[in-house]
């Protein structure tokens, strides 16, 4: 078939205007952007890093720089641990042969990551309610009563408090993509290994675990990624300043802070906010990085 | 052997139960969500976890009657739609030539769109902001579409390029010395060939766009453009009292993702495993 450089160009302009003008332009420029110094609107003037410097050497920002990269990790590894070891459990199950309604414990597993996360957040804000509160409630009616306390009140238990919310509903993703994995499996391994004598529980560690271990990288990365540019789900429990007394302050809800903060009676400060995004860029950078080594090598498919 | 057997079914019994825990513990906020929208304020306090005694629709009303919701859901409808039918032109297109188009421009521009897939467009929300100011698309549903368009040709990319380039290039060899051109060949074959493909993209792009409040929250300020999840988001904060009326804004604005999740929910299961198998 011949092939004409004309229909190449004009099937890929549309698309690739779209990527490049609204995607990749405001990325790139935003790196650009913390080398100036500008109040949002009018002129900006060059810095050099100014901006930088501020959030690291000036203690109101450095300190709640640190402050939320820490709780950026926590609220990560907490989410990383219960949705992989959660799905890993969860696919393993489905994967099971003789296990009828596995399709249906999927799909039904799979909706909460169909919802808002802000729908999410108001939710699990009514069921940590400490006054009537479901959880509360519950542990009351079991005669659990001494562990009910104020779970998004607190700084010892709030960010724990929000990951579970998260990983309830993102924990369907993993399960689904460890349980792809699972089934690319060739049975012939399983075989080999059930006439060896190998137990349910000893083909699952020797053979199953090694084979979908990539499988966990990638989603590792993946809830790396989104953590790191999360916003939601803090805005939705704790408010822009990652209440009580900052300890679920995580880098998206100071980004948002500094940059929008007008609505709470702050002064904006674009360049520093600027300088937060391309510190955030950086981080995730390292991350995606990582994702591509494993996940674009083969390009070409 | 007798003993093997009841082991096996005695840990099979142990899966159901784990399993069966587990669904209750996915469905129950769910079921909380519903239910606390149908009960009175009183209800809630009195009966937080079970389902309602007297049910009540009063704050489904109040949304429609006095909170303009209406507006607010043909809005995300609007900007879901018209999104999604963009995207879906612009990524067939690209798919296309990518995929039949064989040479290494092609290979590079693959992995240049793939890399999208993992770049949080927010941050480059400062960025974002300027340039939707200079084009006059700040407070703007258009300025929304365009933001869904060009984050969503990623994936979309992804998956219908892997779809093409399994369905084989005799057909459109053979319309193509009958005369027609690309854009005939792309909508009279490709096009239904790859159906399955493209139903699975307008399912899976639809959830994140309709679900969307952060670029809403940052870049509209009108409050007869306040998309569905916008309106949730401030509606929270004014009424957080008001545990009802907030669920009831709730429960609507997920009601259309968990019915199009209840007819489609294999095509979005089917763009899930396309992204796992590719790990």
């Amino acid at each position: 078939m011949k092939r004409s450089k004309k229909v190449y160009v004009a099937f890929l302009l549309p698309a690739l205007f779209f990527y490049v003008v609204f995607m990749l332009y405001p990325l790139v420029s935003s790196l650009g952007l913390s080398l100036f110094s500008w109040n949002g609107y009018g002129a900006k003037t060059f810095v050099g890093l100014a901006n930088f410097r501020r959030l690291f050497g000036d203690p109101s920002y450095s300190a709640r720089f640190w402050g939320a990269l820490k709780n950026n990790a926590l609220f990560f590894l907490f989410t990383v641990v219960l949705q992989n070891c959660i799905a890993l459990l969860l696919a393993a199950f489905l994967n099971i042969r003789r296990l009828r309604g596995a399709k249906f414990f999927r799909s039904v597993l799979y909706i909460p990551a169909t919802l808002s996360i802000i729908v999410v957040g108001f939710l699990w804000s009514l069921i940590y309610n400490p006054l009537w509160g479901p959880l509360n409630h519950t542990l009351g009616a079991v005669g659990l009563g001494a562990l009910k306390r104020a779970w998004l009140g607190s700084p010892h238990t709030a960010l724990l408090a929000i990951s579970v919310a998260n990983a309830w509903q993102y924990t369907g993703v993993p399960m689904i993509m460890f349980l792809a994995g699972m089934q690319a499996i060739p049975d012939e391994l399983y075989e080999a290994a059930s006439l060896d004598g190998a137990s349910g529980s000893r083909q699952f560690w020797g053979i199953t675990f090694p084979l979908i271990r990539p499988v966990m990288f990638v989603i590792s990365t993946i809830v790396f990624v989104s953590n790191f540019s999360a916003f939601e789900i803090i805005y939705a429990m704790a408010g822009t300043t990652g209440a009580p007394n900052y300890s679920t302050d995580i880098l998206g809800t100071f980004f948002y802070r500094i940059c929008f903060g007008q609505r709470l009676g702050l002064q904006p400060d674009m360049g520093v906010g600027a300088a937060i995004a391309a510190c955030m860029f950086l981080l995730i950078g390292v991350g995606v990085f990582f994702w591509f080594r494993i996940y674009g090598k083969d390009g070409d498919l | 052997m007798r003993l093997n057997r009841k082991k096996w079914s005695w840990k099979i019994f142990f899966v159901y139960v784990v399993l069966t825990l587990y669904t209750i513990y996915t469905l129950y906020p769910i079921f909380l969500m519903i239910a606390t929208s149908l009960k009175g304020n009183l209800e809630i306090m009195q009966n937080p976890s079970g389902f309602p005694r007297a049910v009540t629709w009063k704050g489904f009303e109040t949304l429609f009657r006095r909170e303009n919701f209406g507006r607010y859901f043909l809005n995300s409808i609007f900007v879901t739609v018209v999104s999604s039918a963009i995207l879906l032109v612009v990524s067939v297109m690209l798919a296309y030539i990518l995929s039949r188009y064989v040479c290494r421009l092609s290979n590079f521009l693959y992995i240049f769109f793939l890399m999208g897939m993992m770049l949080p467009l927010r941050l480059g929300l400062l960025s974002l902001n300027d340039l939707l100011n200079s084009l006059g698309l700040i407070d703007s549903l258009w300025g929304l579409i365009f933001i869904y368009v060009a984050m969503n040709i990623p994936f979309t990319m992804f998956l219908l390029t892997g779809y093409i380039r399994m369905i084989p290039v005799e057909m459109e060899e053979s319309a193509f010395i009958d005369g027609a051109n690309t854009w005939t060949i792309l909508r009279k074959i490709t096009v239904p060939l790859i159906k399955p493909a493209i139903a699975t993209t307008i399912v899976y792009n639809f959830v994140p766009i309709w679900n969307d409040a952060f670029f809403p929250l940052v870049f509209v300020s009108t409050k007869s453009r306040r998309t569905l999840m916008l309106a949730i988001t401030l509606f929270f904060g004014q009424f957080s009292t008001d545990w009802n009326l907030v669920f009831s804004a709730l429960t609507l604005a997920c009601l259309p993702v968990i019915l199009v999740y209840i007819f489609c929910s294999k095509y979005l299961i089917r763009g899930m495993m396309a992204g796992a198998l590719k790990g």
